[in-house]
């Protein structure tokens, strides 16, 4: 697992945590119940608090990414889970929204927004 | 591990007023505040050296005075002063901990000496204090303490030994049974290891939680002068006026989204203590 800190970021410790690891568990560098460095182990790496690692696991758990086992530590959880799924739909929609704000900024009609995003899918 | 209630201390001039912290095991509390806000008061207190006005101490359980001497094999202390007698050999400083610790591991001693690279032949006076500290750990885990006091360790040291240190200290709880209480006014330290933080200003607790918390209750705000209308500034701690522009920092329960024209940014610990303290100068 690869977890890089960027003291620059604006984005809190915690989040950049989340956010690579749930990176890490789509693009599949993650497998399904692999297992996740211990709290303390990780806080200690990082040089980062407990409690700091602490949050960013139980919100990852919370969103279905990965699974704790009592004395046992954290896991991957399984790509296709229901929680992981509507998280991600989330994402989506959140970034659709800014998209949709952008786009009303820049005085683009929904159908042009649209097939811009159209083409965007195409090239991926 | 560590409950402290409503603590108080009257030095006439300085009082030290209904201090109140907890510290549960295998996590590190930093005490921060400006020089003489009852940092070491507080320790002092904490640790009976100096008796207090009124309120509650107990360690694991234990109360610090009832139970002193069972407490005191509980603890590992590391003061700002060191404790050995100068003209001391290394060595002979651990004979003389040996003593008051019936618990004492010599071979733990050794390994931690070696760990640290300290020379058992060097005179105590003659260590760095970055040594000295080491030296204190060293004695702190040959008697297997759980709770870890340390008085302004990082003061005098280099980053390399005061990252060192934050290392080993990280270490020390990962078993997730010990604690560490260090009191310091080099809040870097304390942004990313400490999972607690517990400001002191003028003798009482400004703020105490997790760290995160602290940090994100406030936020700097700055802006343009026309910017600062009646209403903003009444609720802006430390506020600085300057040719150009204004900051200072609020709470995010007053201020919760950008006024017109102001920027809200994240603060560190420092920046916090900074506007907090320069709000008191000007009282």
């Amino acid at each position: 697992m690869k977890v890089v800190l960027s003291n620059a970021s604006t984005m809190p410790i915690y989040e950049q945590i989340k956010s690579q690891i749930r990176a890490a568990v789509m693009s599949g560098e993650l497998m399904e119940n692999e297992t996740l460095p211990s709290l303390r182990q990780l806080a200690k790496d990082l040089k980062i608090s407990v409690l700091t690692t602490m949050r960013a696991y139980s919100e990852l758990e919370q969103e279905g990414f990965i699974t704790s086992l009592q004395g046992k530590g954290y896991y991957v959880m399984p790509k296709g889970s229901q929680l992981m799924r509507e998280q991600l739909l989330r994402e989506v929609e959140r970034s659709l929204g800014e998209a949709a704000e952008a786009a009303k900024n820049a005085g683009l009609t929904g159908e042009e927004l649209a097939g811009m995003l159209r083409l965007i899918m195409e090239v991926d | 591990m560590l409950k402290v209630k409503s603590i108080s201390k009257d030095y006439g001039k300085f009082k030290l007023e209904d201090v109140s912290f907890h510290l549960p095991p295998g996590y590190i509390m930093g005490l921060i505040g400006p020089n003489g806000a009852g940092k070491t008061t507080t320790l002092s207190i904490i640790l009976n050296f100096i008796s207090k006005g009124a309120g509650d101490v107990s360690i694991l359980g234990t109360d610090h005075i009832a139970g002193e001497a069972e407490v005191k094999k509980q603890i590992g202390v590391v003061f700002d002063s060191n404790v050995f007698v100068c003209d001391w050999k290394v060595m002979e400083a651990g004979r003389a901990m040996a003593i008051f610790y019936d618990n004492w591991k010599q071979k733990t001693f050794l390994e931690m000496l070696s760990l640290f690279g300290l020379d058992g032949n060097k005179k105590v006076g003659q260590l760095s204090k970055g040594m000295q500290t080491k030296l204190m750990l060293a004695c702190a885990f040959a008697h297997d303490a759980r709770l870890l006091i340390l008085d302004e360790p990082t003061s005098g040291m280099d980053p390399p030994s005061r990252d060192e240190l934050l290392e080993l200290l990280q270490d020390y709880i990962k078993d997730g049974n010990r604690s560490v209480l260090f009191s310091t006014h080099i809040t870097a330290d304390l942004e990313r290891v400490a999972d607690y933080i517990t400001y002191i200003r003028g003798g009482r607790v400004f703020f105490t939680g997790p760290t995160e918390e602290l940090i994100e209750e406030y936020r700097i705000i700055k802006g343009g002068r026309e910017d600062l209308t009646g209403d903003l500034r009444g609720k802006i701690h430390g506020l600085r006026m300057h040719t150009t522009g204004f900051e200072g920092l609020v709470s995010r329960r007053d201020v919760s989204r950008e006024p017109a024209g102001c920027i809200l940014e994240r603060g560190t610990i420092d920046e916090i203590m900074i506007y907090t303290a320069r709000e008191d100068e000007h009282k």
